[in-house]
This record gives structure tokens, C-alpha cells and sequence, in this order.
């Protein structure tokens, strides 16, 4: 991986050991810039990793089952599946060209022996399904093993295909292409936990879609001045409640959260709910609303939570509270004295990502390294 | 008057400015505040002014703009103009638009081919200001100074004044520029090594930019944008 780290702060008690496991990819200077990985999704049981790359490349790996002789070593991930998910493509009305870099993966809830998750660059979604194969059929009896036809005037008997063991292949085949319905650069996908929709949101506006309906979508929230000269603000992330289908809530460049009920009304530019925390006056700056602007939102896996990045910090809030965090933990403050050569060097508008691990305690997850 | 020496004059009198000017809602001016404390104040905020001014340049020359990044340099810009605002005391000058204006209008296309709105609105400036070499600045990618190899000098100031290029001149456009003192705009106030200005248009036209030539304009479109190199002007039609 083309930098790849990992951090944590256990919500309460120092008392998580981290560590590298793995590191994939190579680790040495000279990478491909194709190769720079822009995103990375755990699948819900955790058996899956999927990685999507500048290149538009989308790697899976998958856990392999822990040795029984060796019961306390961790499960190590080993390449599952490798699909170009996304190619560079050309907008002529605009003479603009659409970056191939993935920009988010989402998976979505295991229902079958298939797999299914969507992967997105700046426009377009894909709905992917890779499934397993370790059987081949034996025995046709129109064509012979390599797939000639045979002749049909040779064929004396019938016989019964059989099913052979034959060496796993996982296969990526692209479901649904959910395109054409963002003006600007998708930032988010989130799957809805009623598992038939899913919201896409790029700087200004939020889509709702059908899993199974690719020629349009709903516009569901659209912060676009009628005068772009009063733009001021822009949606950074958004993500659906995990339980409650009809609750979303998107991030801001101004450090602000909104949550919204899709039941109040079709278009949700009024939020049910504003999460903002005051400016603290005495940390005050040229660059306060830079670092102050959220990189991504994730509900805890209860619903009662939810937690946000900005460039400094990790914020825990509880959805019954609007006016601050519960929690705030420093992530870097050391860079706060830096401010200025980071906005010099652009590090300072750097994304970064949070999740939460399994039982709610926090984890907050690097996007890459700096030095 | 020599741009070097006016721009010295400009950052003293912005320093005694900021001494004077401390208010309660202008933090960033106050020297025991923690978060000035780093950097003399008045250069503090104009060296961030300039750097934001080159990123929103920058930022507008993609081909499709990173919409957060620029709506982040546009609030980080106003927040550093809004701080450089000259005091009461300074007579309000008409002047062409500020980095807001000029930002609210690079916004408003930003749906439509931004280079080319923030083209035409530099050139808008430009008929204004007689500064309309500035499409050069914008051709420099990385690092600064070296003109694009080969390419002929864009049109000037001069060069409305001069008889060289027939495409702009109109002798109609030469009576708008009467009343207004062109001086400044001598070619030999670019060159490095020249003191003083002479009113000799006929020198224009034959001069080559020196490399110097495209960080002084840089640095002279961005006094214009603040507004105080406006002031320098004898008092005239402006606008």
C-alpha cells in the first residue's frame, strides 16, 4: 500500500495495544502513482478488505482462516479478487476528463454466497458482485473439454454432466452503473439499512438511489446557492442512520453536521438536527475553518453516536446533543503550531477517515502517513 | 517613484497601521495573541494574502476544480482581507474589486470555464488598472520568473499607448486614458535596475520583460487588490 497507517483511541482505558499486522503493497519510494491507494472498506464481518487504488483498480483480501495450531496468531489477509473498476473517461460537452481514482467502497450486506459492494470515482457508481467458483461441469455432450463442437453425427450416447472440483476463481462482474446524476465530485456512498437504497453525495448535493435502478435517482439534499458567488460551504461527507432508514446526516467544510429525516419532507434541505461546536476563541486563526472542516462522519453501530474527523481532531457526539461533542480527542495537536507551512504545502486540506470498531470503541484510521 | 520602494512604503505603513487598529475583533493584529505571535503581524498577513491569491489562481487553472478547496481558500482569503482592511482614517477609494469580489465572481462561473471568466475578469481589471499584462502571471506554472519560452510579450499597458499592435488601438481608446496619469505604467519601472520613472511612452513597446518582471507584477496586481496602490494614484478618474 502506498502508505497506510493505523492509529487508536480506545473511547476510555489506554488499554489497546496497536501494531502493524501486515503491510501490503510496496513500501519502499518508487510507487506508481496508478498504484497510491485512495480508499479502503472493511465488509461487515470483517473477513474482507477491499482497497481501491488511483489507478481505478479495486483489490480485495480476504482473512484467511486462523491456523488451529496456531490460535493466537491473527488472521492474515492474502489477495482474494483484483477488477479494474473504473477507467479514465472523457466528459466532450465539458472537455473535462473524469479521474479513474476510487474515491470510496462501500460493501453491502451479505445475502447470498455472492459478495456485492459499490465502488465510485467523482461521477460514477458501480455495483459489483464477485462470487466464487470451485466447480466445473464435466461431460457435454455437444461439445468435447476444449469447447469444440462436437459431431453431432458421432454422438452414440447421452450422458449426465458431472461437477468437478477445480481450483477457486472469484470473479468480479459489474451489476448495475449508476451514472450521470452528480454535477460535481462524489465524496460518499452509504448503503441504507433497508438494503434496497443508497445515498451518493458530492460537494452540493445528495442522491438517493434504488439498488436496482440506474436511470435516475432522487435528489434529496442540495445546498447550491442560486448565486454560486455566495457559495460558502460544502458537503464533505454523508452516511445513513445504521437502523433508521429515513435518517441521514452529511458533514460540512464549516465543521457543521446536519441530520436530516426523510420523512419531514422529499427534499431535505432543512435539517432535523445541527451539530456545531462553538469556535474555542483563544485557538483562533486564519485557518481555523481549514482545519475545523469535517473529512468524514460514521455512526456508531448502535446509532446513538456518531463520530467525526477534522484536520486535528476526533469528535464523539451523541445524537441527542446538538450544541458539542461528548468526546474530543487531539489527534496531532503538535501540528497545530504548523499551520501555516501545512496550508503552504496543502498538507493542511489532507482527508482523513474514522471508523468505529466493532463493539463502539473508538478507532480512528490515518488515509496515510506523513513525515 | 520606484514599485520597489512603493512596496516597502506599503508594508510600513501597514505596520503602523496594525499598531494603531487593534481592536477587539481584529485578534489576528494583536501581537500578544497566541496565535500571531510567530510573525509580525502586518507581514504575516500579507505574505498569507499572497499565497492564498496564487492557490485560488491555482486552484481555478484545474481543469475542474477541487470545489472544497476553493471555497476553503476563498473563506481563508476573506478572513486575510478582511484583516488587511484599511482603517477609517484612509478616504474610501473606489477601487476595483477586491479579492472577495474577484472570488465571488470566479465562483459564480464556476459551473461554466472558470479560466476564462477569471480571464476576461483580469482583463476587466486590467482596462481599469492599465495593467494587462496579467494574463502572464497566470501562464507561469511552478516556479516563478521565467517567461513561457518564445512567446511575444502580451499585450502591455504600453502597447495600447504605442503604435505596435493594431488589434486594441482605436484612437477613440486613446482619449480615455487622457485624463489619466499612464507614468506609472512606463516599461522602465519593470526593468530591476531602473530608478524613477520617466514619462517617455515611445520607450515602451521595445522592451523586453525581464524575468523579474512577472513576480513585480504579481506582487503589483495584488496591491491593486488591496486597494492601496490605488491610493498612490494622483486623485483621477479611478474607478
Amino acid at each position: 500500500m502506498a502508505g497506510a497507517g493505523g492509529g487508536g483511541c480506545p473511547a476510555g482505558g489506554n488499554d489497546l495495544q496497536w501494531c502493524f499486522s501486515q503491510v501490503k503493497g510496496a513500501v519502499d519510494e518508487d510507487v506508481a502513482e496508478a498504484d497510491v491507494i485512495s480508499t479502503v472498506e472493511f465488509s461487515h464481518s470483517g473477513d474482507l478488505l477491499a482497497t481501491g487504488d488511483k489507478g481505478g483498480r479495486v483489490v480485495i483480501f480476504q482473512r484467511e482462516q486462523e491456523n488451529k495450531s496456531r490460535p493466537h496468531s491473527r488472521g492474515e489477509y492474502n489477495v482474494y479478487s483484483t477488477f479494474q473498476s473504473h477507467e479514465p473517461e472523457f466528459d466532450y460537452l465539458k472537455s473535462l476528463e473524469i479521474e479513474e481514482k476510487i474515491n470510496k467502497i462501500r460493501w453491502l450486506p451479505q445475502q447470498g454466497a455472492a459478495r456485492f459492494l459499490l465502488s465510485t470515482n467523482d461521477k460514477t457508481i458501480k455495483l459489483w458482485k464477485i462470487s466464487e467458483r470451485d466447480k466445473r461441469a464435466e461431460g457435454y455432450n455437444l461439445k468435447d473439454e476444449d469447447g469444440r463442437l462436437r459431431d453431432p453425427l458421432r454422438i452414440t450416447a447421452l450422458r449426465v454432466p458431472i461437477l468437478k472440483p477445480m481450483d477457486l476463481m472469484v470473479e468480479a462482474s459489474p451489476r448495475r452503473v449508476f451514472a450521470n446524476a452528480h454535477t460535481y465530485h462524489i465524496n460518499s456512498i452509504s448503503v441504507n439499512s433497508d438494503h434496497e437504497t443508497y445515498l451518493s453525495a458530492d460537494d452540493l448535493r445528495i442522491n438517493l438511489w434504488h439498488l436496482e435502478i440506474t436511470d435516475r435517482s432522487f435528489n434529496i439534499v442540495d445546498i447550491k446557492p442560486a448565486n454560486m458567488e455566495e457559495l460558502t460551504e460544502v458537503i464533505t461527507a454523508a452516511e445513513f442512520h445504521p437502523h433508521q432508514c429515513n435518517v441521514l446526516v452529511y458533514s460540512s467544510s464549516k465543521g457543521t453536521i446536519r441530520l436530516c429525516d426523510m420523512r419531514s419532507s422529499a427534499l431535505c434541505d432543512r435539517h432535523s438536527k445541527f451539530f456545531e461546536e462553538p469556535e474555542d476563541p483563544s485557538s483562533r486563526s486564519f485557518f481555523s475553518e481549514i482545519i475545523s472542516s469535517v473529512s468524514d462522519v460514521k455512526f456508531s453501530h448502535s446509532g446513538r453516536y456518531m463520530m467525526t474527523r477534522d484536520y486535528l481532531s476526533v469528535k464523539v457526539w451523541d445524537l441527542n446533543m446538538e450544541s458539542r461533542p461528548v468526546e474530543t480527542h487531539q489527534v496531532h495537536e503538535y501540528l497545530r503550531s504548523k499551520l501555516c507551512s501545512l496550508y503552504e504545502n496543502d498538507c493542511i486540506f489532507d482527508k482523513f477517515e474514522c471508523c468505529w470498531n466493532g463493539s463502539d470503541r473508538m478507532v480512528e484510521r490515518v488515509q496515510y502517513f506523513k513525515l | 517613484m520606484m514599485l520597489s520602494k512603493g512596496l516597502k512604503r506599503k508594508r510600513e505603513e501597514e505596520e503602523e497601521e496594525g499598531k494603531e487598529a487593534l481592536a477587539v475583533d481584529t485578534w489576528w493584529l494583536d501581537p500578544g495573541h497566541p496565535a500571531v505571535a510567530q510573525a509580525p503581524p502586518a507581514v504575516a498577513s500579507s505574505s498569507l494574502f499572497d499565497l492564498s491569491v496564487l492557490k485560488l489562481h491555482h486552484s481555478l487553472r484545474q481543469s475542474e476544480p477541487d470545489l472544497r478547496h476553493l471555497v476553503l481558500v476563498v473563506n481563508t482569503l476573506r478572513r486575510i482581507q478582511a484583516s488587511m482592511a484599511p482603517t477609517a482614517a484612509l478616504p474610501p477609494v473606489p477601487s476595483p474589486p477586491t479579492a472577495p469580489g474577484i472570488a465571488d465572481n470566479l465562483l459564480a462561473s464556476s459551473d461554466a470555464a472558470l479560466s476564462a471568466s477569471m480571464a476576461s475578469l483580469l482583463e476587466d481589471l486590467s482596462h481599469i488598472e492599465g495593467l494587462s499584462q496579467a494574463p502572464q502571471p497566470l501562464v507561469d506554472e511552478g516556479p516563478p520568473g521565467r517567461p513561457t519560452g518564445g512567446a511575444p510579450p502580451s499585450l502591455g499597458a504600453l502597447d495600447l499607448l504605442g503604435p505596435a499592435t493594431g488589434c486594441l488601438l482605436d484612437d477613440g481608446l486613446e482619449g480615455l486614458f487622457e485624463d489619466i496619469d499612464t507614468s506609472m505604467y512606463d516599461s522602465e519601472l519593470w526593468a530591476p535596475a531602473s530608478e524613477g520613472h520617466k514619462s517617455s511612452p515611445e520607450d515602451g513597446p521595445g522592451k523586453e520583460e525581464a524575468p523579474e518582471l512577472d513576480e513585480a507584477e504579481l506582487d503589483y496586481l495584488m496591491d491593486v487588490l488591496v486597494g492601496t496602490q490605488a491610493l498612490e494614484r494622483p486623485s483621477g478618474p479611478g474607478r
